[in-house]
């Protein structure tokens, strides 16, 4: 336990508040990475998501495409864009990396949260003359908002964590005390580091879970308690009924 | 590609210890979340705390993990345990979740038809709702599996040599087809895994391979 002290210390210790490599200097350019390339890889992949969710059409491609995304290995593809893109452009390739590592799950919650739509509620929608504009953004949108803020979320999780490997390449970031103190083997630096890494990743997902309940639409939140209410608080094995969707 | 073709004989190397390393944390990870799984499943409050921990965990970038793990085990983190404790942990938090879904999936009256005609609990767990619960614990699985392939070249970092070493290496030389050739290797090889698990999927689960409807 006496290395979490030493990496307490650390945190707290007056040098991580004064200079050019701040806590705060750090901890703002790793915000910075994070909602900046979330916020391009949304406006690019949810019009995109909106369509296929819409019309159903290359939902195959967009499912291939998210399961060779989670492959992509998110170091390999920063450090290849580097050398692709020239040393000089470091922070517009660690960027695109970002944003590609983000669009996929972006996507996916995009046209998963139409698909979840019943048939249904959309057809009603049609019935009582709704347009197809206003389909989309009065019936399809906001249903669908809790599972791409979910996308969102995921999109974040996955940039906080190739933010931290970007200090590699000596951009900055939480990540840079892990690569000063790993070659030195100062442990309570690496240690501390992580710990705010970790603390970092887990307030934004937090941020995000919570958005994620805020954005459920009214109508459908006030259907959901009931039922939520009325379920046994055990399950037993006689009164149970099916909970296959 | 010249760089490709002096280098195969690495570049075979280190895949087969990418997939060595990737392997062991898959199904470590899937044994262990099982059990986990069925708690959750079983009981309202394990179910909170193991979901709960579970996703914090899976919240933590890997670099961390591989530092934060260490002082809490008493190994070294520069060791190939270190990657594969971190590994078999990201995989538990993926799998436990799914493991639960899965067994909440399991139509209850079918539950009901096994107790009826007298199967005990664990009988009934492993013949009735494990082989039901199968399909959709496979596709958490290959959902895992990738991630873990890609998230092994991380532990290059701390040491641990995998097709991550193309990319530490190449990006220090400078040699875009060494990074390159680590990315599509790594690729590979999670499609590899994806491949295996979708085929002992179907040797285990026949039943679950029903004209028109994907794995997926």
């Amino acid at each position: 336990m006496n290395l979490f002290l030493d990496a307490l210390a650390w945190i707290v210790a007056p040098e991580r508040f004064e200079g050019s490599s701040s806590l705060f200097v750090r901890l703002g350019e790793h915000l910075y990475f994070t909602a900046f390339s979330v916020l391009i890889a949304t406006v690019i992949a949810v019009p995109i998501g909106y369509l296929i969710g819409h019309t159903g059409r290359g939902r195959e491609l967009a499912v291939g495409l998210s399961g060779a995304a989670r492959a992509l290995p998110s170091f390999g593809l920063i450090l290849l864009l580097v050398l692709v893109m020239g040393v000089t452009n470091k922070p517009a390739a660690a960027f695109t990396a970002f944003v590609v590592l983000a669009i996929p799950s972006i996507l996916a919650g995009a046209y998963a949260g139409f698909e979840a739509i019943e048939r249904r509620t959309i057809n009603a929608a049609r019935a009582v003359g709704m347009t197809e504009w206003q389909i989309l953004w009065r019936v399809e949108v906001p249903l669908g908002l809790p599972l791409l803020i979910g996308g969102i979320r995921s999109a974040a999780l996955q940039v906080v964590a190739t933010a931290t490997l970007a200090a590699y390449i000596g951009l900055g970031g939480l990540g840079y005390y892990i690569f000063r103190g790993l070659p030195l083997g100062r442990y309570d630096e690496m240690l501390g580091a992580s710990i705010l890494v970790a603390v970092l990743a887990i307030v934004i997902d937090a941020a995000l879970a919570l958005c994620q309940r805020l954005f459920v639409p009214r109508g459908v939140a006030a259907g959901r308690t009931p039922s939520l209410r009325t379920a046994p608080a055990r399950r037993r094995a006689m009164v149970e009924t099916s909970t296959a969707p | 590609m010249n760089w490709v073709l002096d280098n195969l004989d690495l570049i075979g190397r280190l895949s087969l210890e990418h997939l060595r390393l990737s392997i062991t944390p898959i199904l470590a990870g899937l044994l262990i979340a099982i059990p986990l799984g069925w708690l959750a499943h079983r009981y309202r409050l394990a179910r909170g705390a193991l979901l709960t921990s579970a996703g914090l965990l899976y919240t933590i970038p890997s670099l961390a993990l591989f530092v934060i793990i260490p002082p809490i085990l008493g190994i070294s983190y520069l060791s190939e345990l270190n990657v594969t404790i971190a590994l078999t942990l990201f995989v538990i938090a993926i799998m436990a979740r799914s493991v639960a879904d899965a067994l909440d999936s399991v139509d209850g009256n079918v539950r009901q038809s096994a107790v009826a005609v007298g199967y005990g609990a664990l009988r009934r767990f492993f013949t009735v709702d494990l082989p039901l619960a199968g399909p959709v614990i496979l596709s958490g699985l290959r959902v895992a599996a990738a991630s873990t392939v890609s998230l092994v070249t991380v532990g290059i970092l701390i040491g641990v040599e995998s097709l991550g070493y193309l990319f530490t290496n190449g990006y220090q030389r400078r040699i875009v087809e060494e990074i390159f050739s680590g990315v599509v290797m790594v690729m590979l090889v999670a499609l590899l895994i994806d491949l295996a698990l979708v085929a002992l999927g179907r040797l285990a689960m026949p039943w679950a391979r029903r004209p028109g409807r994907a794995a997926r």
